[in-house]
């Protein structure tokens, strides 16, 4: 039975992590970090087998890719605090030399990075591809990947989601952020697709679907293992998961804005504010 | 002028088809994936031998590079096999991000590189993919002359760990490099020793620089002949002990002159030892349709042309 009150307190200390991560370089991008924040705290703390003892390969375990790479606060907060590599080492985000580049990659050798990601559209391409590896070593463990929903635009997304189907890509669950929000502003407005829009295209692409809300934990948990029990069946699993960018700060909430913009020092506190430390700062 | 014998007449390509299902059958390592090209590629081989290991991709060249970084993961050995153009150019950012930058363990094998894909036109005759390719960081870039010694290099890259592009080609050219020689990626090959000119040559223009060389010997020039199968990493030793004996260089390459070999060596003796060059390669134009010989001839890169090169860079001694 999962501890709901202990994943909380986790994404609210990954929240302050990625507020502080943005400001100290003042850069970056706060907005779907904050979104998926409950979501990466349930695959890496609940759902996920995976060893933080980290080897590339990544055999024997479930592993993780993060396709929409801008949101690299968060992907290395939660690394961290899974335990593969020293908590302090965030204050470093997108400093020089640091091995938390901008975006993530694997030049670094930061461990819990398998593929850089932030030229965006390919992350999907790659977990089919080490879904087929697992396939091919018998290993029955999972891939898992998470995308953007302005990063659907990506013509690549389309292939990989073709060819997935068609080669019955069955140990891959790809979820979507789908917050509404890209930089020019709403998905409708931008590219004109939307939440109902995507989920009738991929099953039209011949993969199985699910909806759940990014900030219920219990809705999370409880659709992971729906998705999960849905594996080994033919087809490839697409969720399409309901987020607000910048949640849940409320000067921040539901605004593109705050894609890629870092707060100030006022604009910090206040966020800050609002979510009242856990298990402690880095 | 040492002479070579033509053992046949082969294309290069499939020189790479039986590399990789020699491949298939001593490392299980090794998958291959096609983008709706199994036939041009003689890939068909090793989908027969072993379909467990050989994906289709259909005609989703991006896909196809991401798939294949993703097959590292787990330890596989993925080989893509599409055209050139489509190898390179058209996927250059999935590459450069999910391959190079990631120093993932990807062969990108290219087929119908250059002039000598013939009457598809400029559209398939990619001549900026060995520039594009050595451009990227990690990236090793491969361009064998013959038959054997493309199934040659095609085994050797296996054994590699790291990105490495692999150039071929669709034209029947002169099969005479040695069936049991090993390919020493990042080696030149010294074909025949000479003491006026060095002449390096990549791909299907060393045959043609053999050629030329005779022709050249007829006339008395002694030309020192280096068959550069890998562009990169160069085998820098072999051409300056080269050029330091013949203080003069002819490059050539089915390629653009921006880019290519010729650009390569050049840097290298700006950086080390200043020497007049001459290029037999595509200066800066598409191709167009025609038989490969017919363009070959037309772009000057020809035998005639090596030789004229020669002649002219003798004169800038």
């Amino acid at each position: 039975m999962a501890d709901i009150n202990k994943l909380k307190d986790l994404s609210t200390q990954t929240r302050r992590d990625i507020l502080r991560m943005v400001h100290g370089c003042k850069s970056g991008h706060p907005g779907g970090s904050l979104g998926c924040a409950d979501f990466l705290t349930a695959l890496y703390f609940e759902v996920m087998h995976h060893n933080p003892k980290f080897e590339m390969n990544g055999v024997g375990e479930d592993v993780f890719f993060l396709s929409n790479g801008h949101i690299s606060p968060l992907f290395y907060s939660t690394l961290a605090r899974s335990g593969y590599f020293p908590i302090d080492e965030l204050k470093s985000f997108r400093k020089l030399n640091t091995r938390l580049q901008g975006h993530p990659t694997t030049a670094e050798h930061l461990p819990g990075v398998r593929i850089a990601s932030g030229s965006l559209g390919q992350g999907i391409s790659v977990a089919v591809g080490t879904a087929l590896a697992k396939r091919i070593n018998k290993d029955d463990h999972l891939v898992y990947a998470l995308m953007g929903d302005g990063e659907i635009e990506e013509g690549q997304n389309w292939e990989a989601f073709m060819f997935a189907a068609h080669h019955k890509v069955d140990n891959l669950i790809v979820t979507i952020d789908s917050n509404g929000q890209q930089i020019d502003g709403s998905t409708k407005d931008v590219a004109g697709i939307g939440n109902a829009d995507i989920e009738a295209k991929l099953k039209a692409f011949g993969w199985e679907t699910l909806q759940m809300n990014g900030h219920d934990f219990q809705d999370i948990i409880d659709t992971m293992a729906k998705a999960k029990s849905m594996t080994g069946k033919g087809k490839p699993i697409f969720i399409i998961m309901k987020t607000e960018m910048g949640f849940p700060i409320d000067f921040m909430v539901g605004s593109h804005k705050w894609h890629g913009v870092s707060p100030n020092d006022a604009e910090l506190e206040k966020a800050l504010a609002q979510l009242p430390s856990t298990i402690g700062d880095y | 002028m040492k002479t070579y014998e033509v053992q046949n007449v082969k294309d290069t390509r499939s020189g790479f088809g039986a590399g990789l299902h020699e491949l298939g059958k001593m490392n299980d390592k090794v998958v291959a994936l096609c983008a709706d090209l199994i036939g041009s590629l003689k890939m068909d081989a090793f989908q027969k031998d072993f379909p467990e290991s050989f994906f289709q991709v259909g005609i989703a060249e991006a896909n196809m590079i991401g798939v294949a970084a993703g097959l590292t993961i787990g330890g596989k050995i993925p080989f893509t096999g599409t055209f050139a153009n489509f190898s390179t150019g058209r996927v250059y950012d999935q590459i450069r991000q999910s391959v190079a930058y990631s120093n993932k363990n990807v062969k990108i094998c290219a087929s119908h590189a250059g002039l000598t894909l013939g009457e598809d036109g400029a559209t398939h005759q990619i001549l900026e993919d060995i520039g594009l390719m050595k451009m990227l960081p990690n990236m090793v870039v491969i361009n064998p002359c013959d038959y054997n010694q493309t199934k040659a290099a095609t085994i050797a890259i296996a054994n590699y760990v790291g990105p490495v592009y692999l150039r071929f080609g669709r034209p029947a050219v002169a099969n005479f490099t040695d069936a049991n020689a090993p390919f020493e990626i990042g080696k030149a090959l010294l074909l025949s020793e000479g003491t006026d000119v060095s002449i390096f040559a990549t791909g299907h223009l060393v045959w043609k620089a053999i050629e030329a060389g005779h022709i050249l010997a007829e006339k008395g020039i002694s030309a020192e002949i280096i068959n550069i199968h890998t562009i990169k990493p160069l085998d820098e030793k072999a051409v300056m002990d080269s050029v330091r004996k013949t203080r003069c260089v002819v490059t050539a390459e089915e390629h653009q002159m921006n880019g290519g070999l010729g650009d390569s060596i050049c840097q290298l003796l700006a950086r080390n030892l200043p020497t007049p060059v001459e290029m037999v390669a595509v200066n800066d134009s598409f191709g167009e349709s025609g038989t490969p010989d017919e363009l070959m001839k037309k772009y000057h890169l020809d035998t005639p042309d090596v030789v004229d090169a020669v002649l002219k860079v003798l004169k800038r001694k």
